[in-house]
């Protein structure tokens, strides 16, 4: 009987040290947000994050493990803009978790910061999986990155306010390095000014509107549709009269309509990590955009 | 725009300066005006040089909170009309084509006591399918509320699920109440038009009716562990089967479940679950032939317990499903009947001057296991076997000899159904899905039905978040 209650009171103690030690718990949705609150959170925030670079972060499921991540989350770092619809308010709804809840501090929506693309005039599934807020994948912009950095700063520091000045003192330091940052960029990807490229996916858009890159045509027929074999054949006939330099896709998206076209255009096609963990060399945010433009320049010459 | 105004201001000062004032001092008002109209360039200069230098550094850290916000409010592009607050609402399209080599309307799963529901194939030839209409959203920062209405094809509506859940409770509590899926089982929870097949289990159709929702109160936790751990009770009327309707004060059915889940890599995530319900029907009826072919009503009165254990297990590589995945899933039901048991041909054969009741007693159980694979975007492949065991089933009328014998018991005759399922379904996005079925199911004594059936299924509407 004794053994048993001291059993059960192990268990106890066991489950009451469960959720991570640091002050903040954030639970991230894409790698990027996860890598952005590393770097505002330091060592006082413990960061989890939800789909790794090689996993569509349309097609998640809210599985039991994110469930359970949710659970404990003080905060949730999110794109928001309809791109976790699918698996997202499963989280919120079954984690029991008042923190997280739309409205509450503890639920981010990093596209709210920033001004978004192709917002459509009208939405319509006919025209594919399109997102009535605009494009979602708004973290290859470092400007966009900036602004959620400063936002998140302040809302990780609105939730742990006795750690405010940490974050703040982080966040300052992170906007230093990444102004600085961008200038090297920008001087670097300069020859990428009016490439031509074909994606796979309208993921690139806002790289492409920072970098005066130019999206000639998509794999996907419409968005969020696999490639057809019609309609890369009818790719590669108008890249017989508007060529582009290279076909390029995101880590997570399948390889084979990249390599068709590629073999049949003769143009390079690149993989492109798109978020951190993507590839070898991306890290953190930092070496994700090293990489991203090394990957673009080696093949715009 | 505030420096053209500004300029304009000036330049209004300048004309309405003192008209009869000398040329001397004319001029040297001007030229007062001119510095200070200079002044303000430089000022406005200065101005908007640190308002384009605060905006490229987008805000500082110390940049404080207000100023976000309405970055934030000028950033984001929501809609401000009285629709903004419209509910998520999505609706669900389905129908079928089948063809059954036996006669769908004869369906029984010989060996049980019938559910009374409908648990049968769809009828044959072309079919509509329940149009379901979903209506969802968060009613205030303390609640959300979902319903659900199924519209049937034969006309009418109902209402499959209506219920508010708690979106505030802290410590990882949630109660939800109305009308839900029960939370026992796997599948139990699932829309029907997110099943891998176009019907249920056999041992969901046997135990439960094909699906268990109940009119009650659920209530959840969620431990505060990094595996999902969650406990959840169920107080219910238990008005439904394997209950019935009471006109009883108090509960008349309870459940309890625990799942467990998690991560194995980033390749594979799993859940697993023990469930137990209790309900206690009272004349659950059901029809039934005599010996003689004529019609006889049974019932059943006492308690009625089942147990489930479910465990699904799921694979994509590296967690992306975009193009090859695979799901597991496997349930075991067992069950325990005790109670009275009813006969009454009174409106029949009238054999034995009135209802005939003894003792019944049931344990029964079953099981299925099916797994779907996606072998190529868009086309998923699955197989499913199912099976039920009769276990034993002691008859008190029959065996205490109170007149009616074994065989005015047809649907109680010793049979453990089995059946098997290929299935093949292609689905253009995930809005859209055409499926075809093939099932060849013994769940009637000695004769087997060939089911052939060609499934449409669509939502429109609002993207609908679906459960693991």
């Amino acid at each position: 009987m004794i053994k048993s209650l001291k059993c059960m009171l192990a268990f106890a103690a066991w489950l009451a040290a469960q959720p991570a030690l640091a002050a903040l718990n954030v639970l991230a949705c894409e790698p990027e947000w996860g890598a952005l609150a590393t770097e505002l959170g330091g060592d006082k925030a413990s960061v989890y994050v939800a789909t790794n670079a090689l996993q569509d972060p349309h097609h998640i499921e809210a599985r039991p493990s994110l469930i359970a991540r949710a659970r404990n989350a003080d905060l949730v770092v999110c794109t928001g803009a309809e791109l976790e619809v699918g698996w997202l308010p499963l989280l919120q709804t079954q984690s029991g978790n008042p923190k997280i809840q739309a409205g509450q501090p503890g639920y981010f929506e990093a596209a709210t910061y920033v001004v978004k693309l192709e917002v459509p005039r009208q939405v319509d599934r006919a025209q594919g999986d399109i997102h009535p807020g605009g494009n979602p994948h708004i973290h290859l912009s470092p400007y966009n990155i900036e602004k959620v950095a400063v936002a998140l700063a302040e809302r990780m520091a609105q939730i742990d306010s006795r750690e405010a000045a940490y974050y703040q003192a982080r966040a300052k330091d992170f906007l230093v390095r990444w102004r600085q940052a961008i200038i090297t960029w920008e001087k670097a990807g300069a020859p990428l000014k009016g490439m031509a490229i074909v994606v796979h996916h309208k993921n690139l858009s806002y790289l492409n509107d920072w970098l005066g890159m130019r999206e000639v045509g998509a794999l996907e027929p419409k968005p969020g549709l696999p490639p057809t074999t019609s309609h890369l054949s009818d790719l590669l006939s108008r890249l017989g009269k508007d060529p582009a330099k290279a076909v390029v896709r995101a880590a997570y998206n399948d390889p084979q309509a990249a390599e068709w076209l590629s073999a049949r255009a003769k143009i390079p096609a690149v993989m492109l990590p798109f978020t951190v963990g993507g590839s070898d060399r991306s890290k953190d945010l930092f070496s994700l955009y090293d990489d991203t433009l090394a990957r673009l320049l080696a093949v715009s010459k | 725009m505030f420096r053209r105004n500004l300029i304009a201001a000036a330049i209004a000062l300048a004309i309405t300066g003192p008209a009869p004032a000398q040329d001397a001092e004319l001029a040297k008002i001007r030229e007062e005006i001119k510095q200070m109209k200079e002044g303000y360039e430089r000022r406005i200069d200065a101005l908007e040089k640190r308002l384009a230098e605060a905006e490229a550094k987008a805000g500082k850290a110390e940049r404080s909170a207000a100023s976000a916000e309405t970055a934030a409010a000028s950033a984001s592009s929501r809609p401000t009309s009285e629709g903004a607050f419209n509910p998520a609402i999505s609706l669900v399209l389905q129908g079928t084509y089948a063809r059954t080599s036996q006669d769908p309307n004869t369906f029984q799963i010989t060996g049980f006591l019938p559910s009374g529901g409908e648990v049968g194939p769809p009828k044959r030839s072309f079919g509509l399918g329940e149009t379901e209409l979903a209506i969802a959203a968060n009613i205030d920062p303390y609640f959300r509320g979902v319903a659900i209405a199924a519209l049937a094809p034969e006309g009418g509506a109902e209402v499959e699920e209506a219920y508010f859940q708690t979106l505030a409770l802290p410590a990882g509590f949630m109660i939800k109440g109305g009308r839900f899926f029960s939370g026992i089982g796997y599948q139990n929870e699932q829309h029907q038009h997110t099943w891998d097949f176009q019907d249920a289990p056999l041992a969901y159709k046997a135990f439960l009716g094909g699906q268990l929702k109940h009119d009650g109160v659920q209530l959840k936790w969620v431990a505060p562990t990094n595996l999902l751990l969650e406990l959840g009770a169920e107080l219910s009327a238990g008005d439904r089967f394997p209950g019935s309707d009471r006109n009883k004060n108090g509960v008349g059915g309870s459940s309890l479940f625990g799942h467990l889940g998690g991560d194995v890599g980033s390749s594979y995530a799993w859940r697993s679950g023990i469930s137990y319900l209790k309900v206690s029907p009272q004349n659950r009826g059901y029809e039934d032939l005599d010996s003689l072919g004529a019609p006889v009503t049974n019932s059943f009165t006492g308690s009625s317990r089942l147990w489930v254990a479910d465990a699904v297990l799921k694979w994509a590589p590296n967690g992306n499903s975009t193009v090859t995945h695979f799901k597991l899933q496997g349930e075991y039901f067992r069950r325990k009947e005790s109670g009275q048991l009813t006969y009454d041909d009174t409106a029949g054969s009238n054999l034995f001057g009135g209802p005939v009741s003894a003792s019944f007693d049931g344990r029964q159980s079953g099981w299925y296991l099916q797994g779907v694979y996606q072998f190529m975007p868009r086309w998923r492949a699955g197989y499913r076997h199912d099976r039920l065991n009769f276990g034993t089933v002691s008859n008190g009328i029959v065996q205490s000899g109170l007149g009616p014998v074994a065989a005015d018991f047809p649907v109680l005759t010793p049979h453990s159904p089995k059946r098997d399922t290929l299935m093949l379904d292609w689905s253009p996005t995930e809005f859209s899905r055409l499926r075809l079925q093939f099932a060849s199911d013994q769940s009637r004594l000695g004769l087997t039905d060939n089911q052939f059936f060609v499934q449409y299924l669509y939502s429109l509407g609002a993207h609908g978040a679906h459960k693991f």
